[in-house]
């Protein structure tokens, strides 16, 4: 275990020339930043967004025309699971709420408890468990002007400079402006944040950040919010009903043409049932297990656009699905590892990334977006890269040097969940570095929402992750979280009081606008074997599958 | 990079495994029955290369959510083993179970309504003082975590100590699996983590200021300054921002206009 003879000798380089760089740290001096041109330089040339290959435009739906990659567009014009008629859904009519959210993780979670805390009853249901989402792996941080000497006037130049200044204006204004009253909402549910002993959170920067602004709590800042949400939605089990390994299939409408729920699947007795709801929260989350142009993801086995599906099919527009957020440090060794999330923490430390030569190539702390295009030049274009025995690729993220740097034992304090990822394969990250490269880690896209989270269908809100538009074409590190708990929590207290001025009853529920769509394909000349929402990722192997004679697919899900 | 190695190498392929050259193949049993899989994967992958698909015992992938507590043992040896599937690579004869779910008592309570102290601890999960100290809870920990002590220190009343010590828990529920106390390890943990963060930890004071700013309005009409501003502006206020250093101690921005 651990690494090869060969990627040990090339380790020397590393260490040969670390003295010079944590000298130079230390003198406060780094590697020169990309100016903005340079920054869309890199992009033009590397970023997998602006490579017109495995794009295309969407042909059906209310994004129609718009250009995204290739196999969410398969996804989109896929076939419905099933249409079901008004009787049959009548009759599968299993509970009714106020308020029914789909989706179990921090957007959902902060949804629901929301949603509650202004008088609505609530239904949670998530396809895995209460919990099993992208939000317990987010490590580095939640960003939130707490800091006298920053402001959401800061924040908000962060985000969109970040985002590329294609944000949509209100919803950054949303997320700055709340950001410091999440932070103070987790901090009252007793969320363990990285203090000092007076109480004053400690921050830090973050890639593309201007003020230190990202709390944390130890390197499992996702986790640790997640696990406090999750506690207190099960505290409150008499308003909030949590349905575990229930996939939402389609959304359903009334006879006005308002969202009145949806239809579930049972992924274990393999029943369909549908709750009725007066109004309908899409918190699902992202794509990354779409493994979008062939790149490996960070993301959660769950993350398979569910909630984009059946929302457009709906009707939503989809915004910024142009754009996907490669994260620049997943792991490239060892191979167990693939994909998996090096926090953006340990660049916001001091470590540098590094060539086979054991030499910097970009300041650590680009945008992401950036950060990753230079990742992939120095790899593809310069032939810099440390080829891995399973012929994959990646560069040095020198994690020892923060030892150097803060003190020994700092990355064992700070870093403590990746620190024991790593020795479980025989490399202590705190003497050797980490071999990195980017990895598809954010859907920065989504279902188009307002600042109070409700799209352009009465009734359904969206929020998190699958919504679009906040981060523009690049979110910053420690946005997601913060986006999750800032639009989850609009998104619950909005569908509550929807709910409460809700007028007339919800008859005749249907799924009339998927039979529309399905028209829709026909009249596009779509022809297509794929069923979604995929619901889970097919890892099963091609040769299983010759033999799986009597098994369908519908969509990832065995059938 | 040489160029013949330049032309091998392909960029990443979603989450299928690429073997390495020469990969050996070992027998592993899944619930007992044998299945040949590459010895470099993990569990997960190796179950899914077998043909498994799961619906349970499956979440991250990244050994941080709690989904895929296994439990083994190695054919001729009489250890029991716990680990996570996701980050545990297999091991020849490796016999295998996972536990996707194992039922543990949660004590509900309202965190406003509660105090910090022991008698909390005792009222909401008094099978906590039968603890027998045999260490079983901290063996079948996946993440190390010293479960038992942290039980001593709930024993005590001393939350803070609970709570640091079971920070890195994932709630697989391992622990809880094997306690012949029936103690619930891992709700235990959470509810003295959230006490020692609600009511031990100082709250912080330059946040509730921020709080009321924001609430009384103040940046209210500087952000929709902003949302009106066009992009020419907005590069101009970008690029002049000024930068916050890294060593930051005592610093402050000459302009005071937006704080």
């Amino acid at each position: 275990m651990g690494y090869t003879p060969e990627m040990l000798e090339l380790i020397k380089k590393v260490e040969a020339s670390r003295p010079e760089r944590v000298a130079r740290v230390k003198q406060g001096v780094s590697f020169e930043p990309l100016t903005l041109d340079g920054r869309q330089e890199v992009l033009n040339k590397f970023h997998p967004d602006y490579n017109e290959a495995g794009r295309q435009a969407v042909k059906v739906g209310p994004s129609k025309g718009e250009v995204y990659p290739d196999r969410f567009v398969e996804v989109l014009e896929a076939k419905a699971r099933l249409l079901v008629d008004n009787a049959e859904l009548e009759k599968l009519i299993a509970f009714e709420t106020d308020v029914l959210v789909i989706g179990g993780g921090g957007a959902g979670t902060s949804a629901a408890l929301l949603a509650q805390e202004n008088g609505s009853k609530v239904i949670l249901a998530t396809k895995l468990r209460h919990g099993d989402a992208n939000t317990v792996m987010a490590e580095g941080g939640i960003q939130g002007a707490s800091q006298e000497v920053d402001s959401p006037y800061y924040h908000y130049l962060d985000v969109i400079g970040g985002g590329h200044f294609t944000n949509t204006p209100e919803l950054v204004a949303a997320l700055t402006h709340d950001a410091p009253l999440v932070i103070e909402w987790l901090e009252s549910l007793g969320l363990m944040f990285d203090k000092d002993p007076d109480g004053r959170m400690r921050v830090r920067h973050g890639g593309g950040t201007c003020r230190k602004r990202m709390h944390s709590s130890g390197d499992m800042t996702g986790s640790a919010i997640m696990r406090v949400l999750k506690d207190e939605a099960r505290n409150r089990a008499e308003d909030i009903t949590v349905l575990e390994f229930s996939s939402a299939i389609e959304i359903l409408k009334d006879s006005q043409g308002r969202a009145a729920g949806a239809l579930f699947f049972n992924m274990e007795t393999e029943e369909y049932f549908v709750v009725k709801a007066k109004a309908t929260i899409i918190a699902t989350g992202g794509y990354g297990r779409l493994h979008i142009q062939g790149f490996a993801t960070t993301n959660h086995y769950g993350a398979t656009a569910d909630g984009l599906v059946i929302g457009y099919r709906a009707g939503v527009p989809l915004s910024f699905m142009h754009s996907t957020q490669y994260h620049p440090t997943g792991a490239a060794f060892p191979e167990q590892n693939i994909g998996l999330l090096i926090t953006e923490k340990v660049r916001g430390l001091g470590a540098n990334l590094l060539n086979c030569e054991g030499q910097q190539f970009v300041f650590e702390r680009e945008p992401r977006d950036v950060e990753s295009s230079c990742i992939i030049q120095e790899c593809l274009e310069r032939n810099n890269g440390v080829v891995t025995p399973t012929g994959r690729v990646g560069v040095w993220l020198d994690s020892p040097m923060i030892d150097d740097l803060e003190g020994p034992g700092t990355v064992k304090k700070e870093l403590p969940a990746k620190h024991i990822q790593f020795m479980r394969y025989g490399i202590d990250i705190s003497k050797v570095p980490m071999l990195v490269y980017p990895t598809l880690h954010y859907q920065n896209g989504g279902l188009a929402i307002k600042d109070n989270s409700a799209t352009n269908v009465e009734g359904l809100f969206v929020a998190g992750e699958a919504s679009g538009g906040v981060h523009g074409e690049n979110r910053l590190m420690g946005n997601s979280l913060l986006d999750i708990t800032v639009f989850g929590r609009r998104a619950g207290k909005n569908a509550a009081e929807y709910a409460k001025g809700f007028s007339g009853s919800l008859d005749q529920i249907n799924m009339d606008h998927v039979e529309t769509y399905h028209k829709e394909m026909a009249d596009a000349g779509i022809e297509t074997e794929l069923v979604s929402p995929l619901v889970l990722p097919n890892y099963t192997p091609e040769e299983i599958m010759e033999k799986q004679l009597t098994t369908h697919y519908h969509g990832g899900m065995r059938a | 990079m040489s160029e013949a190695q330049k032309k091998e190498f392909k960029v990443a392929t979603g989450d299928r495994t690429i073997l390495p050259e020469g990969t050996r193949l070992v027998p592993i049993f899944i619930m007992g029955k044998r299945y040949l899989v590459p010895e470099t994967l993990t569990i997960q992958k190796s179950l899914e290369y077998a043909g498994y698909q799961f619906i349970r015992s499956c979440g991250c992938r990244g050994g941080i959510c709690g989904a895929c507590p296994t439990v083994y043992r190695i054919l001729g040896d009489y250890h029991l083993h716990f680990c996570l599937a996701c980050q545990t690579v297999v091991q020849e004869n490796m016999y295998l179970t996972q536990v996707p779910f194992f039922p543990a008592n949660r004590a509900p309570y309202k965190l406003e309504e509660v105090d910090d102290s022991a008698e909390t601890i005792m009222r909401l999960y008094p099978e906590v003082m039968k603890c027998v100290a045999c260490n079983t809870c901290t063996k079948s920990c996946p993440m190390d975590i010293e479960v038992m002590e942290y039980v001593n220190a709930a024993m005590r009343g001393d939350v803070a100590k609970v709570a640091r010590l079971s920070f890195d828990c994932i709630q697989c529920g391992l622990c809880s699996a094997r306690c012949p106390a029936q103690i619930q390890h891992f709700h235990l943990a959470q509810l003295c983590r959230r006490l020692y963060a609600r009511y031990q930890v100082p709250k912080a004071e330059h946040l509730q200021q921020r709080v009321a700013d924001v609430q009384a309005g103040k940046y209210d009409e500087m952000l929709k300054n902003l949302v009106e501003s066009d992009e020419e502006t907005l590069r101009k206020l970008y690029i002049e921002r000024k930068m916050e250093p890294q060593d930051s101690e005592g610093w402050e921005p000459q302009d005071k206009t937006f704080l």
